[in-house]
């Protein structure tokens, strides 16, 4: 019989190819909306957004020709839910240049749900500097919003129920590629 | 994590490295134009001293501030202990206000502790008389890491007062849980009663001589020198500070047998330097001396402390 949460039970959404597609889709939109690279910086919210950032500064960087620089923005101190958890080791910030001012900076996320993630990166962006523009861009939204946040580039929309679990795995952290979903009433 | 942070000991390897690691983010917020983050904002820490200090309180202000707690100092001196007021009314007292947490500094051994006891809010110990100063040995190891890499294997030689030491009991513990080989080196007179039975169980090797430690097969990686204590030097000890400075002061030629012996090697100090006695000004400031290193980690790893105390889930911390 099928456990929740293993993969035979996890319905797959997206498969590595279909992630892939999303990213350049994505990435020519950021692309698109800025009207090309300049001051574009792309800042992945660990982990996986880390990695999904890095990925879109690659694509954009081949498709301009010139490299996009690409960090991570660590929110574990500005989370609004520390007391409601144990603690836990923040995870390294690296901007690159070291400054986001007058920079239009993308955040790049795997999942967005609450938007809560959101809005303490966007505190935490705050102590950087001033960006001229800040961005969203997320790989699933997955609904079930609770501030009022929206992403500005979003690779699926997945609908989802509370009680189910969007997984998303990628390479660099997990060992395959894939976007599932899990659990909830069936 | 514990609930307090009174000793090394009741740390573990993971406990540690998780306080390390987190102090490595911290200081990315020391680095930065905005030194503010609003992580334990509406938290209240009392700095409650009864010894003197400067890097130890004004660090551990610092880094409440930089978090957002609201930090207060209280002095042994201008405080109702100098009208009489025992300790545990002071401290069940300023606990009776609703503070978060209470980092303490006492003369007598074991003060944090029975404190620890007596209050809601959390306790750092922040030096209690000759027994534990755990947050100065998680930033040595913090500031040696970062010059050094990982600990395991290497050899950090601690030299001086041992007996009154509480700087040498935390760091021995620390230095022993992240693997590194550690040589205690002090006149006999200054080795606490039953330190060799300590030192097989903990594994830490003992020595009166430090050229020897210098010289030895194993090369010094982190040269950590004490300070000599006026204030608990009443007994005689040694018989000269000048007789002390040529046994056991790190001199000229000292550094010179340590940087000839292990280019790489890195000199500490908890501070405050008796410069002269204990180390010497070439050795303070030479390129291999990591003191100020220490005094900038003391911030970031006291952010850490601070962080994994109070501003989880209430109860969390097992």
């Amino acid at each position: 019989m099928p456990r929740p949460d293993t993969p035979g039970d996890a319905r797959v959404v997206l498969s590595d190819t279909d992630i892939a597609r999303a990213l350049k889709r994505i990435a020519h939109e950021i692309l698109e909306a800025n009207k090309g690279a300049s001051d574009l910086i792309l800042l992945g919210i660990p982990t996986r957004g880390v990695i999904l950032a890095r990925r879109l500064a690659a694509i954009i960087g081949e498709v301009e020709g010139q490299p996009c620089p690409a960090g991570a923005l660590d929110i574990t101190m500005y989370r609004d839910d520390l007391r409601h958890q144990p603690t836990r080791a923040p995870m390294p910030t690296s901007i690159p240049g070291d400054t986001v001012d007058d920079k239009v900076v993308v955040l790049v996320d795997d999942v967005l749900y609450s938007g809560r993630t959101v809005r303490a990166a966007l505190d935490a962006l705050a102590d950087y500097g001033r960006p001229r523009a800040v961005r969203l861009a997320v790989l699933v939204d997955r609904g079930h919003r609770e501030l009022p946040i929206r992403a500005d580039h979003v690779g699926k929309n997945l609908p989802t129920a509370h009680s189910e679990k969007v997984r998303v795995r990628v390479l660099g952290h997990d060992d395959h590629e894939s976007v599932s979903i899990a659990g909830g009433e069936r | 994590m514990p609930r307090h942070l009174l000793s090394i000991a009741d740390l573990d390897a993971a406990a540690i490295r998780m306080l390390l690691d987190t102090a490595a983010s911290m200081q990315d917020v020391q680095r930065r134009e905005v030194k503010k983050i609003p992580t334990l904002r509406g938290r209240t820490v009392i700095n409650l001293f009864f010894e003197d200090s400067t890097r130890t309180r004004s660090s551990f202000e610092i880094a409440g501030k930089w978090m957002s707690a609201d930090t207060i100092n209280i002095t042994g001196k201008g405080s109702s202990t100098s009208k009489g007021e025992s300790l545990p009314d002071t401290v069940m007292t300023i606990d009776a206000m609703g503070v978060d947490a209470l980092v303490m500094r006492h003369s007598a051994s074991g003060a944090a502790h029975q404190v620890a006891g007596w209050v809601k809010a959390r306790v750092v110990n922040a030096g209690d008389g000759t027994h534990e100063h755990p947050t100065q040995a998680l930033l040595d190891a913090f500031t040696m890491e970062q010059r050094l890499g990982t600990l395991a294997g290497r050899h950090v030689a601690i030299v001086g007062d041992l007996t009154h030491s509480r700087v040498f009991r935390s760091n021995v513990l620390a230095l022993r849980m992240l693997g590194a080989h550690v040589t205690a080196v002090a006149p006999v007179t200054l080795m606490p009663s039953g330190i060799t039975p300590w030192a097989q169980a903990d594994g830490f090797a003992l020595s009166h001589d430090l050229d020897a430690v210098l010289t030895g097969e194993r090369p010094v990686d982190a040269l950590m020198m004490l300070r000599v204590q006026r204030e608990r030097m009443a007994g005689g000890f040694f018989p000269t500070p000048r007789e002390y400075t040529v046994g056991y002061g790190l001199t000229r030629p000292r550094l010179q047998t340590l940087l000839a012996a292990n280019p790489e090697a890195v000199i500490c100090h908890p501070g405050p330097m008796n410069r002269g006695l204990e180390i010497s000004a070439d050795a303070a400031d030479a390129a291999a001396s990591v003191i100020l290193d220490q005094v900038a980690a003391g911030v970031a790893v006291r952010m850490s402390v601070l962080y994994h105390l109070l501003a989880g889930e209430e109860g969390s911390a097992a």
